[in-house]
């Protein structure tokens, strides 16, 4: 039995319909598993029910986007003294039933961050082939950088452990779409990644971050993150572990 | 340059300049946010007294009149403006998402 401290974190935007499912099956999987919602500023009852289903609720004054109430959970798990965290969507896409398989594996300290990828689970997940393309480029760029396969760069389903929150909780963290060009950034700041086969269902509510002109800005933004990650300075001293 | 044309440059420099310490005193402007018109302001002002320096840079840039040097300057002044401030939207961006965070903490923590 785990001994450490884990958290849940769920960021969460006008997800009234699904947070209470997604919680209990939390619930269902995991026992009493500390879980916080990060109210990403919605307007309707998502922060409401979440406490009602027994989650730490953080409200953000208003909409700052998922990489914000992301960062937000890990300050928040910083400062509480959590060892772990997993990160999860509120929409219901990430099978709960994995937490403790991410669990289970960082607490093996083999692996500093767990990926949970989609792609080396043996049940089919379907996407547009736009979509395929671009998961398809920014994955080879990143194995490609870090030497290292990586199938699944922008799953936000993750474990990190304390030093990596201690990482992210600075203002390097880009909140902007955080995906493939924080696995760079982990990679060179001396992290090790590592991915588990988890299971994703489709997006029912097709209510994603990659919708209307945005996949245009992803890719470009994405380009140039990695670009500039590559030209800073290495990020140093973060993987305490390392040094012990 | 005419000196129609001078009196009308000086006459507008004189103007950005006026307002724009007015603003300051008046601290409806910051200092920091200043310092670029008063730049353009003091520009205006050697361009339009200083026929000859205008000659010169026109002859410099390779432009064939006057007013094209004036324009090509106040473009680049724009963009120069535009990137400026584009990098205090960007301070103030961050300064926003770390003040919204902290807000959000702390409300959660005095709830408990």
């Amino acid at each position: 039995m785990l001994m450490e401290k884990a958290l849940v974190i769920i960021p969460a935007y006008n997800e009234a319909r699904n947070i209470a499912r997604v919680i209990g099956e939390i619930r269902k999987h995991n026992g009493s598993i500390d879980i916080l919602t990060v109210n990403d500023g919605s307007s309707d009852a998502t922060p409401e029910i979440a406490a009602a289903c027994g989650s730490a609720v953080v409200s953000l004054p208003f909409n700052l986007g998922y990489g914000v109430a992301l960062q937000t959970g890990y300050k928040y798990a910083l400062r509480e003294g959590y060892d772990y965290v997993v990160q999860m969507d509120a929409d219901g896409q990430h099978d709960p039933q994995y937490i403790g398989k991410f669990l289970e594996e960082i607490a093996k300290k083999e692996a500093d961050v767990l990926i949970g990828s989609r792609f080396l689970s043996e049940k089919c997940y379907k996407i547009s082939w736009a979509r395929a393309m671009g998961m398809g480029l920014f994955s080879g760029i990143s194995s490609f950088i870090i030497k290292q396969r990586v199938t699944d760069s922008t799953s936000g389903y993750q474990c990190i452990d304390k030093d990596v929150l201690g990482f992210f909780v600075n203002d390097i963290y880009p909140c902007d779409y955080p995906d493939a060009d924080v696995i760079i950034m982990l990679h060179l700041a001396g992290f090790r990644i590592q991915e588990i086969p988890v299971v994703m269902l489709a997006n029912n509510e097709n209510k994603t971050m990659h919708s209307g002109i945005r996949p245009l800005y992803y890719v470009f933004k994405m380009f140039l993150s990695i670009f500039v990650t590559l030209l800073r300075k290495r990020p140093s001293g973060y993987r305490r572990s390392a040094c012990s | 340059m005419f000196i129609r044309q001078q009196v009308v440059a000086i006459t507008i420099a004189v103007i950005i300049f006026v307002t724009i310490i007015e603003l300051v005193r008046k601290r409806k402007l910051r200092e920091e946010y200043s310092w670029l018109w008063l730049v353009t302001g003091a520009g205006l002002f050697v361009f339009a007294v200083w026929s000859g320096l205008l000659k010169t840079v026109t002859q410099f840039i390779g432009a064939s009149v006057s007013t094209s040097t004036i324009f090509f300057f106040g473009i680049i002044f724009l963009i120069v403006l535009n990137l400026y401030f584009s990098i205090v939207i960007s301070a103030f961006a961050r300064q926003i998402k770390n003040l919204s965070q902290e807000l959000a903490l702390l409300k959660n923590k005095t709830r408990k």
